[in-house]
């Protein structure tokens, strides 16, 4: 049991330190290494919840897809981080205002909250019991059968995300030479060789 | 060991998801000419559609596992929808022809914008609500930038990407906070769980960001500052096809959510929508007044009508609900041929935008004249024609409801916005011709002639448009 609370704590603090350093840090490819500790460690903490399917998502998808994928873009945009940065005194006060604001509402929220007397009863029980079936089954047998609607929609929302983005991107270049096979294998020597007799001292004109 | 959902309320949806995956084959594979035959497949998909929700279109119906619900209501909506995104197709085809956009992906994106619509209106669960709202959403952004060579295409599609990101983003922060507070996302779980509960103050919150989430969706106001840019930008159908299907959508969702699950909460979202109501009627009508550009133009005037659509659903009655359906629909007619009278502007195979290119049409095209002088004096809301009675239904609905100041200020702002649709018809009418149009095309002069006919003769046949929409209105409010 200490394992695990230490355990618990080395994660939050370390994922902690790692978020501030995405906020602090110059260079914005050391801020998205940083990202990708930050990940781990929530990853961490998702396997001390017993959520092992969503830690090892975590890693898979954020860091081994989304991060990357940042990587990929900060390093191709070739950002001027002191001109992103010059703006910020302009824009600190309206940007205190509204923090502020949204801070008194989540305030305001969580002054409210009120537990449901049946809720700790179901804590208690969940239903089926985690010793019996493991996180990806549980997971699996929920998302094909009761959510298969969302699920199918969520598939035709990515189906529109590919096709946006080759319609908005795609273009047919001019003076692109591509590879025609067929083309190449039905070129005979008699399209483009020609033997000539040349005869002797009059050479070819 | 899950027994397979039952699939028949679902049918006009997973019809359409198929056609639209078809399409894209049939436009990959087919090698001339693929935007026409792609058009009119994608028309008759919607076609095939509208028979199909209006056959599964009876007693309240829920499947897959109540994220899906089918009712007179959602029947009604979605066949708004088909009609309107159809009429916006057929003045697609013609525009791309004059353009020279031969991409067919233009009507498959459509059809899956619809498909998105066609779920946010039956959507029985807040799950199913987003991932609607989502399709539809990110169909549209790609429509916007679709005429992706220009600038002001590329720009609409950038606002409107970036401030729909935002207004998804505030809307799924309320569901978290309605779900976390309520502990469900079915509509019915959070009917049970709101009523005669004391008001909490972080359902209230959830339900105010969900209303901010749908307000930037339909363009009210203080969310509308997307609209003109993306009017303008956008190509002129897509913006005919912005301006009713996505509008009608969530205007629908808009009170089938709160005349639904959060009824019992009504005194505190009357407030929120008196303020966006209100504001959109006024702005509408006082920010039209300066425009020259009629794309712009009726980004403000759709911001105003989406203002006297919400008086019925601030009534919260019956009798609004109706009152707002039946807005909707009458809306769907006068601006889809609107938009094929801009549709008409073309001077020297060119398509003009201007006010000012309307100047005495009269003389040189007075078809195209009479025709917008129909729909100008029906958005202006003049007595005989349709828009009157759009109008007359919301504010009586607001009167009985005992709403008086807010039909006070909506028949003022209507006064105000008159001004704007009558300037246009003095400018046909009375100053001196420019240039003559282009000869329109087939297909725009049909719509036109459609909408324009509808919005005059609708005094005499609103009886079955009438029991349709007491029907749906009803079957918001039996449960």
């Amino acid at each position: 049991m200490i394992a695990a609370t230490l355990a618990f704590y080395l994660f939050s603090a370390l994922a902690i330190v790692g978020a501030l350093n995405v906020i602090f840090q110059r260079n914005p490819v050391h801020s998205v290494l940083w990202l990708i500790f930050t990940f781990f460690n929530a990853a961490g903490l998702f396997v001390l919840l017993g959520a092992e399917f969503v830690a090892m998502i975590l890693v898979i998808v954020y860091v081994g897809a989304v991060a990357v994928l940042f990587l990929f873009v900060v390093m191709m945009l070739d950002i001027n981080i002191t001109m992103v940065r010059e703006g910020f005194l302009k824009y600190l006060p309206v940007g205190l205002l509204v923090g502020g604001i949204l801070l008194a509402e989540l305030i305001t929220v969580f002054a409210g909250w009120v537990m449901s007397d049946s809720a700790d009863v179901l804590r208690a029980a969940p239903a089926p019991d985690p010793s019996d079936i493991g996180n990806t089954e549980a997971l699996g047998l929920i998302l094909y059968t009761d959510y298969i609607y969302v699920f199918q929609a969520a598939g035709i929302i990515l189906l529109v995300a590919m096709i946006g983005s080759i319609v908005l991107t795609h273009r047919t270049r001019a003076g692109v030479r591509k590879q025609v096979i067929g083309e190449q294998n039905a070129r005979r020597p008699s399209d483009t060789l020609e033997v000539v007799k040349v005869e002797s001292g009059k050479g070819l004109q | 060991m899950t027994a397979i959902p039952n699939l028949t309320p679902a049918y006009a949806e997973m019809f359409l998801a198929i056609a639209g995956m078809a399409l894209l084959m049939v436009g990959v594979f087919r090698k001339s000419d693929p935007i026409r035959g792609v058009t009119m497949l994608a028309i008759l998909a919607f076609a095939v559609a509208a028979v199909l929700s209006i056959s599964t279109n009876g007693a309240e119906t829920v499947t897959f596992n109540g994220l899906f619900v089918v009712n007179a209501f959602t029947g009604f909506a979605k066949l708004l929808i088909l009609l309107g995104a159809g009429l916006a197709m057929l003045l697609a085809l013609p525009w791309a022809r004059n353009e020279g956009v031969s991409r067919y992906e233009l009507p498959v994106i459509m059809v899956f914008a619809v498909l998105g619509m066609m779920m946010m209106v039956s959507a029985n669960n807040l799950l199913s609500l987003y991932v609607g709202l989502e399709l539809q959403s990110l169909a549209l952004y790609v429509l916007a930038a679709f005429n992706r060579g220009n600038l002001k295409a590329t720009e609409a599609g950038v606002k409107y990407f970036v401030l729909g990101a935002l207004a998804s983003g505030l809307l799924l922060y309320g569901s978290s906070l309605v779900y976390g507070f309520s502990g469900t996302t079915s509509f019915a779980g959070l009917a049970d769980a709101l009523t005669g509960a004391e008001s909490n103050a972080g359902v209230i919150v959830g339900i105010v960001f969900v209303i901010c989430g749908f307000a930037f969706k339909v363009s009210a106001v203080p969310f509308h500052m997307w609209t003109p840019d993306v009017y303008e930008g956008a190509p002129t159908p897509v913006t005919a096809f912005f301006s009713v299907a996505p509008k009608i959508a969530s205007l629908c969702l808009f009170l089938r959510i709160l005349v639904g699950p959060f009824e019992d909460l009504m005194d505190q979202w009357r407030q929120v929508l008196t303020v966006i109501c209100v504001a959109s009627m006024l702005w509408g009508a006082v920010a039209a007044i300066a425009q020259n550009n009629i794309k712009r133009l009726m980004a403000y005037s759709s911001i105003g009508h989406v203002g006297y659509a919400l008086i019925g659903l601030i009534a919260g009655t019956q009798e609004g609900a109706r009152g707002m359906i039946y807005y909707m629909l009458i809306y769907l007619f006068m601006n889809v041929g609107t938009f094929a009278v801009i549709l008409s502007m073309r001077v020297k195979d060119r398509y003009v935008e201007s006010i000012d290119d309307l100047s005495g049409i009269s003389k040189t095209n007075p078809a195209i004249a009479l025709a917008l002088t129909a729909l100008m004096f029906s958005m202006a809301g003049i007595p005989p024609l349709a828009g009157f009675f759009g109008k007359y239904f919301v504010f009586a609905a607001a009167v009985n409801a005992g709403l008086i100041p807010l039909a006070v200020i909506g028949v003022l702002s209507s006064v105000i916005g008159a001004y704007y649709y009558l300037r246009l018809i003095k400018i046909m009418y009375f100053d001196g011709s420019v240039e003559n149009f282009d000869r329109p095309d087939y297909s725009t002069s049909l719509v036109m002639g459609v909408c324009a006919l509808s919005v005059v003769v609708f005094i005499f046949l609103p009886e079955p448009l009438l029991a349709g929409a007491d029907a749906a209105a009803a079957a918001l409010f039996q449960g």
